[in-house]
Parts: structure tokens; sequence; C-alpha cells
């Protein structure tokens, strides 16, 4: 028997493997999974470009427990192809997302990607847009889809999107949520549009700080595996569908964005206008004093 | 084919259409369908903050309208806008609430078509064509995820061993005919026939099924998404609940 209680131990979500991350956040022992490593399915595709497989496409699919409930999982590994989305990868969380809707169960997706694999793009490209549009059926269906952001590949492009459907974002301050990375856009517009290499811009910008900030996250935790599962279990609590009542309420919580803040020019004008005093201190504040600071913050209720 | 031959081939009879800048926006009559809104992006621009959350009001308003008449999306894009504002301003959000607004619409009983006419890529494509309950093309569109010379880059491999690649599989590289391959383009119109009954036969279409991964199978572009797909639903239909020992 393993003790109920054994998720005692600290991990540090962002330096975790995809599989330590979900055997921290569900109960112990509690997981079982679909399509394992053991059955080989790997990316057709990659030897196209002599490039060395994985025996799970580098996304980890199954069911588990939390709080004695049952729950749908899904972990991307960052480690492997920076977490992209290829067929396989895709369509393992395309069927999860499928079987929620049929269960009415609870997701949760534990991102870590850089977005689509460039060497099956399309395919990639496709199970973004399957992805999505299963996140919003398991949605109206009345399951709840909570995505965890905090691993090494942040979570960008597709990715981005397909967090952007979730019903709930739990985010660390290194959890970094972007459609365009730093690197893309410098690449297309200059290095006077973005600096990639000014770290500072790219956390200020994209990480997990500002998201909360602007109503992009809903809950903010340490880098800690046991705070991401204590933040699973609240956000497992409420269900809110996805009618048009609710992107109705989005619609207007966006404009408002753009209304209160469409003409700022960096994220500390943002935190100003947000009545932060010491907006200039906001990167280095540790969680308790930031999440203060953070008192007046946009947020998404009921409108995500 | 251009915007304004599109548009008098598929609404002979006259349509109140308005495109400023690069959004398309207004209803017409389809011959053989009835009433139909329609709106697009146009002219290859990219997708912004504030071009997704207008065309996001814009599906909103006619969801709210309740008439579930047809929608067209019309796209020419580029990509997602690349910018420092639009990320500070959490363009996922905004790219995601327009895809939303999409899918809400079909499941409250308004037939979704998505017609391709120039370019896309990337946030853009996902943000519109793919959110769409049928995307359909036209000759000469060209969706994209990467151009070549950036997927050169990224994946530093020379561009004429890309091009060679490219011919041996339809899984990466950009156009229409590697979309259509892949199951995501339902089907390419025939620009030389008139386009409105071809519209109004998609219209007919059963909506809410999402047949792309199994189009990919039959078309050989995509041979195993569907399958793994389908082998998650039943393992998590079967596999027998609170059979786990600690």
């Amino acid at each position: 028997m393993i003790a109920a209680t054994a998720n005692t131990d600290s991990l540090s979500w962002y330096e975790a493997s995809a599989r330590q991350r979900i055997d921290a956040l569900v109960d112990p022992g509690s997981f079982a999974e679909f399509i394992g490593p053991e059955q080989r399915e790997m990316s057709p595709h990659l030897s196209i470009f002599d490039l060395p497989e994985q025996f799970d496409d580098g996304i980890v699919v199954g069911r588990g427990r939390l709080e004695g409930s049952p729950v749908l999982v899904a972990a991307q590994e960052g480690r492997f192809m920076g977490g992209a989305f290829g067929e396989v990868h895709g369509a393992k969380l395309t069927g999860l997302l499928r079987a929620a809707r049929a269960l009415q169960q609870d997701v949760l997706i534990l991102f870590d990607t850089g977005g689509v694999r460039l060497q099956e793009a399309n395919a990639g490209e496709l199970a973004i847009a399957e992805i999505m549009r299963a996140v919003i059926e398991a949605r109206r269906a009345g399951a709840n889809v909570i995505g965890l952001i905090g691993g090494r590949a942040g979570c960008y492009g597709g990715g981005s999107l397909i967090a952007g459907t979730c019903s709930r974002l739990i985010v660390s301050e290194q959890g970094r949520i972007s459609v365009s990375g730093p690197e893309v856009i410098e690449t297309n517009k200059g290095i006077e549009e973005f600096d990639s290499r000014d770290r500072a811009l790219v956390w200020r910008t994209m990480g997990g700080k500002h998201r909360y900030l602007i109503g992009g996250a809903d809950t903010f935790v340490d880098d800690e595996a046991l705070a991401f599962r204590q933040a699973a279990m609240d956000a497992l609590k409420v269900t809110r569908g996805c009618g048009v009542a609710v992107l109705e309420a989005e619609q207007t919580r966006l404009e408002r964005r753009l209304q209160r803040f469409g003409a700022a020019r960096d994220a500390v004008e943002i935190w100003q206008a947000l009545g932060i005093d010491t907006s200039t201190d906001i990167p280095a504040l540790p969680t308790d004093a930031f999440l203060a600071a953070a008192n007046n913050r946009e947020n998404a209720d009921d409108a995500r | 084919m251009t915007l304004d031959d599109i548009l008098a081939g598929l609404f002979p009879n006259g349509s109140k259409i308005d495109i400023s800048g690069a959004m398309i926006a207004g209803s017409a009559i389809l011959p053989g369908a009835g009433p139909i809104h329609v709106l697009g992006i146009t002219q290859g621009q990219p997708l912004g903050v504030d071009e997704a959350v207008a065309l996001a009001r814009r599906v909103l308003e006619i969801v709210k309208s309740g008439d579930r008449a047809p929608i067209l999306f019309l796209v020419d894009s580029s990509s997602q806008r690349m910018s420092r504002r639009d990320e500070l301003l959490g363009l996922s959000e905004y790219l995601s609430h327009l895809a939303k607004a999409l899918l809400l619409a079909e499941a409250e009983g308004h037939c979704t078509v998505a017609l391709l006419y120039g370019g896309s890529a990337a946030g853009a494509f996902i943000a519109t064509a793919l959110a769409a309950g049928t995307l359909v093309g036209l000759p000469g569109a060209h969706p994209a995820v990467m151009d070549l010379p950036s997927m050169a880059r990224v994946t530093k491999l020379p561009i004429d061993v890309l091009k060679a690649k490219a011919e041996a599989t339809p899984v990466f590289a950009p156009g229409l005919e590697n979309m259509v391959q892949t199951g995501g383009i339902h089907l390419v119109l025939d620009e030389r026939a008139p386009l409105a009954p071809q519209l109004a036969a998609i219209l007919k279409r059963p909506q809410g099924l999402d047949e792309r991964s199994r189009l990919g199978a039959e078309r050989g572009g995509r041979r195993k998404a569907a399958e793994i797909a389908d082998r998650v639903v039943a393992l998590a239909a079967c596999a027998p609940q609170g059979t786990q020992h600690g």
C-alpha cells in the first residue's frame, strides 16, 4: 500500500518531467496511462528528418484520481522536441478530450510546449484545431478542462490557443503564455520590436505574473507540484460550461482590456494602471507579497 | 479569384457586405440556401488582438440574433500579428476567443463554413478557417504553418533538402494540396463552375462532426491521428474504475 498522504515531497514543477508531474499531482498510485511507451506509438514522421523518436511521442495521457474523484490527465514532456505537437502527440490529447465529453469527466492538461512541431507542421496544426474543438465540446457537456502552466518550454504557439479554450488556467511565475515566441518575433520583425535576449522583457511580457495580473490566468502558484495539486483541486469545484453567457462575458473582458491597456508600451505601464505602487518591483516579489500586490488585478471569473 | 469575383459568383442577387481595411462583415442571399452571414479577414492581413475581438463581437451578435442562418467566413490572411503589443495584451486569449465564438455559433445551430481563397498561417489559420464546421478552399489558396525558408532556418536544413522531403510527404510543407491530403480542407471548389450551388451543397452537410482525422487517414496524409484518438477514447471508456492497487 502506498499511503494516501504520499504527495508531500517538495518538487519543482519547472524542473520535473511530465511523469514526475503527474505522479505528484494525482492521488498516489492512482494513475493509469493510455497507450503508454510500451506500445511504441512513435512519430511516423521524424525519421524523414533523421531525428530520434520517443516511445510516447512526448505526451503522457491517462486517468487518475484527485481527492478520490476520477480525472483525465495529459502531460507534455518539454524535454522531447520542446513538447511540440505532432500527429501522434496531438491525437492522444484529442482522444482524451473526446473521452472527457463522453464520460463527462474533468481533464487536467499539463502544458509544456513550444507549439506545433515543424517537422510535421500540417498534422500538428490540425491537431491543435481538433483539440480546441474537443475542449469546447467537453466543456459544453459539463466537464472542466483545467490548464496547468509552469514548465520549461512554457506554453507557446498552438499550445497557447488550446490554453485559451480551457475553463481555468493555473500558472506559476515560470509559466510563459504567448502565441509568437520571442525569437519568432525578433526574426520576423527585428530586434527593435522584440529583443529575445532581454530575458527580463520576456518574463514581464509573457510570464506568469503578468498573465495573472491581466486576467490571462486564474490562479497563481509557487513553482511547487503540491501548489499545483491544491490549485487543481480548487479549480475543479466550480463548473461553468461554455455557452453564450460565458463568451459574452469574455468579449466584454477582452474589450475592456484593450480599452484600459491598449496604449501601454510595456507591462510595467499596465501594472501601474492596475494601481500597483511598486510596479517595478513585481518581478522580484515572492508569491505572498505578489498576491497581495495583485489585489486589484483583472480577473476572468465567469468569463473564460 | 479576387474577393469581388468570389462575392459576385456566390451572391448574384446582390449582398450587403462591408469591407473596411482587413475586415469583411455583412449578409447576403445565397441562391438555393437563403440568408447567410458573411464575415472574414482579407488582403493577406495579420490577425491581431484588435481584429480578433471585432470579428468575435460580430459572431456573438449573430448568435444572439437567434436567426440560425449559416455563417460564411472568408479567409485571406497572413499569420497572427507578430508584435510586442499584441503579445503583451494576451493575443492567445483573443485568437482563442474568436475560435470559441465560431464553435459556439455552430453549436447554437448556425452552419459555419470557412472559404480559404488566399493565404493563411499559424495562429490566424487556427482561429478562423480551422474553427469552422467545414473548411473549403479555392485553387490558388496557400495555407501554411511556416514558410519553407523560415522552416529551413529553424530545422537547420538546407532549403533544397526540405523541398526534396516535401515531395515525399504532405505532412509538413505549406500548400493547399497538402492541407487537403491531411484532412484539414474538406474539398477544393471548382472555380470554373458556378460557386453558389457548390456552397449551397456544402451547407447541407451535417454539422458537429470533426471528420478531419478520418479524411486525413483516407487520403493518406495523416494515417495515425484518427486511430490513436479512437484508441484513447476506447481505453478511457473501457478501463475499469477502481482496479488500481497501491
